[in-house]
């Protein structure tokens, strides 16, 4: 490559980052994957139209076959069918109990960091407490308790991961709130709420991006583990699900826990390696290099 | 020094600050910043405070508008009568309709005290979209209008600029854009040029004169430099320690200095182009810093600094007191003859 020469700058901070992000191989790698792998799962189901949990040959029928490319599970379910419809449910609980982990964090740790005193120290005590419980068992809990639907189980995740996100928000509140351009800002009359999430947020939102992708990644190894160990909701195919369920087949076929294995890790990988390509192209520390 | 006033002496107060107090808690136990500050600000007239680092002026400034941080800081006592609200205890919404709007205030530092997030046009467009209800594109509009106003070359493409991309004049050039988008009665600038090249300083103190003059916006300007009082001062008051010791119009304070503090921050002024032909003059100095909150015991607060201490220094904080001509100082040695000084 050649030695990069930083543009003159003359677009806003997000614009200069996001070519930051461009120019970074490995955040370009997971950006393919991640895309690839959403194709698949959005795009898939209308190719391949079958119903993941239909019987179509022989159980344990091995891959690179013509009755099933990617072989079949112990029932004779399709295993290919399963991962592109699997994945559809796979990807839309970690993104969405990503967002929903991201949405509770920040609101907490924003009213916490922005209030202080009394607020603060209430809230953090709520943190605490959700941070102690460990979380997959809680997650257990609230699943077991309510029956294990897709948003059952997204909920659960959703409720048990924001406190990282709360901490970090709180703690860019806290440096950010006495900064003088909040003080100018209160200074032209600006409600509270303005400044909360007009001018606050969007300077503390870099390391929250940052956090929020990684959740995704979170929360997609959350739902597999919930579905591995049969939490998960029976009546959708999710990679989890797979996995979990021919478990004890492992040795005889071993394709059925193989192949979604691999989905997973192929998505968590993307999305970290975006995670990272977010850090150093918003992080203005690491920008000088 | 600005010839005349815009406004006979006499005009009508546009704000009135009486006995205004502020405490900050500490761990100490609760530290009077601000013990009984007295002043007035006319309109279109320009109002320097003066004083050391630590003497309230900044702390007076941000009080005005209820912009101390608190906790730990509140205001404790006092009034701030403005168009005859009292915006010490004026509601949220009152005082949100007066910041920005009626008084506006532009801070030190001009590299902090934009948002970088922000195109500058996105930023001097708020206060309009604030309170004057114009929409994203009147306000963007009247936003290139401010930065042509505070000479800003190409404010057509300097709207859509990033604070980083500005240098530190320029800066505070879209700061004062920002104050006085809005048309203020009031500007307060606290230290406006203090992060500035002195060349810019110059330029910065020009544009606030002329802006003064076309929208006869009142100034109230903190500084710690008395060059820049002669230069811009209608009236000075100089602070020391939370009170103010000494107020007056700015030539009787800069020519007939009547506390012993104000005289040593005169004195300490190289005297530029004067008759001195010892180009290396040493400076004076006031001897000693500022006491701390905690050191201030009962007396006058200077009286550790002071050449001409006397005994009752110690035992009484001197009073304000009026030694004619609207000219007031805080010292037991004016005090005690305020009627032979008059004659002198």
């Amino acid at each position: 490559m050649s030695p990069a020469r930083p543009p003159p700058p003359t677009e806003g901070p997000w614009l200069e980052a996001a070519r930051m992000f461009a120019r970074n191989p490995s955040a370009i790698a997971g950006s393919v994957l991640l895309a690839l792998v959403l194709l698949v799962a959005i795009a898939g189901p209308w190719v391949l139209a079958a119903d993941p949990f239909e019987l179509v040959a022989a159980p344990m029928t091995p891959p690179f076959t013509a009755e099933a490319w990617l072989g079949t599970d112990y029932l004779g379910r399709d295993v290919l069918t399963g991962l592109i419809y699997g994945g559809r449910a796979t990807l839309l609980v970690g993104a969405v109990a990503a967002l929903l982990s991201v949405a509770i964090g920040i609101t907490i740790g924003a009213t916490a960091g922005f209030y202080g005193g009394r607020v603060d120290r209430a809230l953090m005590r709520v943190t605490e407490f959700f941070q102690v419980l460990p979380a997959l068992l809680f997650a257990m809990v609230v699943v077991t308790l309510f029956s294990p639907t897709l948003l059952t189980v997204t909920l659960a995740i959703g409720v048990v991961s924001w406190t990282g996100t709360a901490r970090l928000t709180r703690a860019e509140f806290l440096k950010l709130r006495e900064v003088e351009f909040v003080r100018a800002e209160r200074a032209i009359g600006a409600r509270n709420a303005r400044i909360i999430w007009g001018v606050i947020l969007p300077n503390a939102l870099p390391p929250l991006v940052v956090s929020a992708t990684l959740a995704v990644g979170v929360a997609i190894l959350f739902e597999a583990g919930l579905s591995f160990l049969g939490l998960g909701d029976p009546n959708q195919m999710s990679w989890g699900l797979m996995i979990g369920s021919s478990r004890q087949y492992l040795l005889s076929s071993w394709w059925a826990v193989t192949f979604p294995g691999a989905a997973i890790f192929v998505t968590v990988l993307a999305v970290s390696l975006i995670g990272d390509g977010l850090n150093d192209a918003l992080n203005p520390k690491l920008r000088e290099r | 020094m600005n010839a005349a006033p815009a406004q006979a002496p006499d005009a009508k107060p546009l704000l009135e600050v009486q006995d205004l107090r502020v405490e900050f808690r500490t761990r100490r136990g609760a530290a009077l910043v601000l013990n009984g500050v007295d002043f007035e600000i006319r309109p279109g007239e320009t109002l320097c405070v003066v004083g050391e680092s630590g003497c309230g002026k900044s702390m007076t400034a941000l009080a005005l508008l209820r912009l101390i941080p608190s906790p730990p800081g509140r205001i404790s006592g006092g009034r701030v009568l403005f168009q005859g609200e009292d915006l010490v205890t004026a509601s949220d919404a009152t005082l949100r309709q007066v910041r920005g709007n009626r008084i506006s205030m532009i801070f030190q530092e001009p590299m902090t005290s934009l948002n970088p997030v922000f195109s500058v046009g996105e930023q001097i467009g708020e206060s309009l979209r604030l309170h004057a209800g114009l929409d994203a594109r009147q306000a963007r509009a009247r936003a290139v209008e401010m930065l042509r106003a505070v000479g800003i070359p190409a404010p057509e493409r300097r709207v859509d600029e990033y604070p980083h991309q500005l240098s530190g004049g320029m800066r505070q050039r879209v700061m004062i854009a920002m104050a006085l988008a809005c048309r203020p009665d009031i500007l307060i600038a606290d230290e406006p040029t203090t992060a500035l090249d002195v060349t810019v300083q110059a330029q910065i103190f020009d544009l606030l004169r002329e802006l003064q003059r076309d929208k006869g916006t009142a100034i109230m300007l903190i500084t710690h430099d008395m060059g820049a009082v002669a230069e811009m001062a209608d009236r000075v008051m100089v602070m020391y320690a939370g009170r103010v010791i000494e107020r007056g119009s700015a030539r009787q304070v800069l020519d007939a200095p009547q506390h012993p503090y104000t005289q040593g921050l005169i004195e300490c002024l190289p005297a530029l182009g004067s008759s001195q032909h010892d180009d290396r003059a040493e400076l004076t100095e006031i001897a000693g810093v500022v006491p701390s909150i905690w050191e201030l015991g009962q007396g006058c607060a200077f009286r550790e600094r002071c050449r001409h201490a006397l005994p009752r220094c110690a035992a009484e904080v001197p009073p304000l007191v009026d030694i004619g001509g609207g000219h007031a100082a805080a010292c037991w040695l004016r005090a005690g003859d305020a009627a032979a000084e008059q004659a002198r």
